[in-house]
């Protein structure tokens, strides 16, 4: 699979695509792979504040739960009302329509490029 | 018999797997798929037409000598004596207490030829009780897991596809019966039996000879949308249709009668057998917990280890033993342990969902039931 270069990933699989002072935020397709068929999303409330590296939700698969980390500080501005409803577009589209939250920045925790992403998740 | 190493064994089917592009997990010691696209997909493939499985990780033991069913008889809670030759039953090898080392199913092969097959994680503990137990017999025991890989054909299109590639007469194969006879010109062991709910077939040949059965099932298979299935469908499919897995609902400290799985116990077998007095006791003292079928009205499941919480005193009084969404009645589903005094089908329990209280029904097992 390929992680596309726009975008800036966590070592906790999640990826950030920034916008200005705004970053929205998902899972990558590495991490879909991992948890199967997501079936339930708890995302974080809107207006809440996030903190880089802290768990902020859940992803529920078929056969697990996993925290979700954020992958940046700031408040919560945007859900992605249709995840809610159809927690599979994470599966079938992790870096478009299955992208999770978005959050008005007010720090970036550790990032990394597609390429060390790539290294990564090779090495995993 | 088998020893716990680092390294996880492979099945004969593993670069089969690897090319299907299956993610594989370790289990009981050996890597296995989990899944080959989407788990849901699977189980509902398996639910509507068919799903094909290798599960050569299953642990064979082979019982051969005039002794052999008596051996059984002592060794095990049901009576294989009284199996008839090419039949099987579902079956339980107790501790002392009472207690389940291991839930097997029993097949007799000849008339003095076993095959007990046992969950692959307690193989090397099931096959030298066997064998202590089975002294004084005239009977040989051996491990012969390491001699028979296993693929299974589950889902309603199961019978038409074996039906394609098999001279044994599959219509009339009964549930719960086994023959000996050739699969494309291979020669297998065909025994009707499952773990997922549906009608299916278990496929027992050489490990050799496992992926020219894997490649003649899934071409004549191609044809009734058969699909490779992995271990995460078949525990959801296991689930669903009420099934226990050791480990989860069935242990050291669970005896048949809290598994609701009294009726394979054979208490008056006048010769006796292992755990025949503990049992006797439980059943006359009755189960001190039930295992019960949890139908979550939240969107979240219950897992195993989850606290089951009774509503009117907020106490923890059980706990889940499986859990997950059903595929099938698309809500969340879970197999729990509680008090018999709240085990009645309607009662309303909660479960303790990472701190949440979720409110979760108690119904009637199986959650599913095929119905032809």
């Amino acid at each position: 699979m390929s992680n596309p270069t726009h975008l800036q990933y966590t070592a906790e699989h999640e990826w950030i695509a920034a916008d200005g002072d705004t970053a929205r935020v998902g899972v990558t397709a590495y991490a879909a792979d991992a948890l199967g068929d997501v079936v339930y999303v708890d995302l974080p409330a809107l207006g809440a504040t996030v903190t880089a590296g802290e768990s902020c939700g859940e992803l529920e698969s078929t056969k697990s739960v996993s925290d979700l980390y954020s992958p940046v500080t700031g408040e919560v501005i945007e859900v992605n009302e249709a995840v809610d409803a159809d927690p599979s577009l994470v599966n079938s589209d992790p870096f478009g329509e299955g992208w999770l939250f978005v959050v008005k920045v007010s720090n970036t925790g550790e990032l990394m490029d597609a390429a060390a992403y790539d290294a990564l998740i090779a090495g995993a | 018999m088998t020893t716990p190493s680092a390294t996880p064994r492979l099945t004969p089917l593993h670069d089969v797997h690897a090319a299907l592009g299956a993610s594989f997990t370790d289990f009981a010691g050996w890597q296995m798929p989990v899944r080959y696209g989407s788990e849901t997909a699977e189980h509902r493939a398996v639910r509507t037409t068919a799903g094909l499985f290798d599960l050569t990780h299953m642990g064979e033991i082979e019982l051969v000598g005039p002794g052999a069913g008596a051996a059984l008889d002592h060794a095990l809670v049901g009576r294989p004596s009284a199996i008839g030759v090419g039949r099987a039953r579902y079956s339980m090898l107790c501790a002392e207490d009472g207690g389940i080392i291991d839930d097997l199913v029993v097949y007799r092969l000849a008339e003095e030829h076993y095959l007990v097959v046992a969950n692959a994680s307690n193989v090397a503990v099931v096959a030298p009780e066997l064998v202590a137990r089975a002294e004084g017999f005239d009977v040989t025991v051996t491990d012969t897991s390491a001699d028979w890989a296993l693929l299974a054909v589950q889902g309603p299109a199961s019978a038409e596809i074996l039906a394609g590639l098999t001279e044994l007469d599959v219509p009339s194969l009964k549930y719960y019966a086994i023959d000996a006879g050739t699969l494309a010109g291979i020669d297998v062991l065909l025994a009707r039996t499952g773990y997922t709910g549906e009608d299916g077939f278990e496929v027992y040949c050489r490990p050799d000879d496992a992926a020219a059965v894997w490649d003649a099932l899934s071409k004549t298979g191609e044809a009734h949308d058969l699909v490779p299935a992995g271990l995460a469908c078949r525990d959801t499919l296991r689930l669903e249709a009420g099934m226990p897995l050791y480990g989860h609902e069935l242990d050291r400290d669970t005896t048949p009668y809290e598994a609701n799985l009294g009726r394979v116990v054979v208490l008056d077998k006048p010769e006796g057998f292992v755990g025949q007095a503990a049992l006797a006791k439980r059943k006359e003292e009755g189960p001190r917990r039930v295992l019960v079928g949890l139908v979550s009205t939240g969107r979240r499941s219950p897992r195993a280890g989850y606290p089951v919480v009774d509503p009117a005193s907020g106490a923890e009084v059980g706990i889940v033993t499986s859990g997950s969404p059903s595929p099938t009645l698309e809500r969340p589903i879970a197999m729990a342990y509680v008090p018999p005094a709240l085990a009645a089908p309607g009662t309303r329990l909660q479960v303790s969902l990472r701190g949440t209280l979720e409110d979760a029904d108690v119904v009637e097992l199986p959650f599913y039931k095929r119905t032809s």
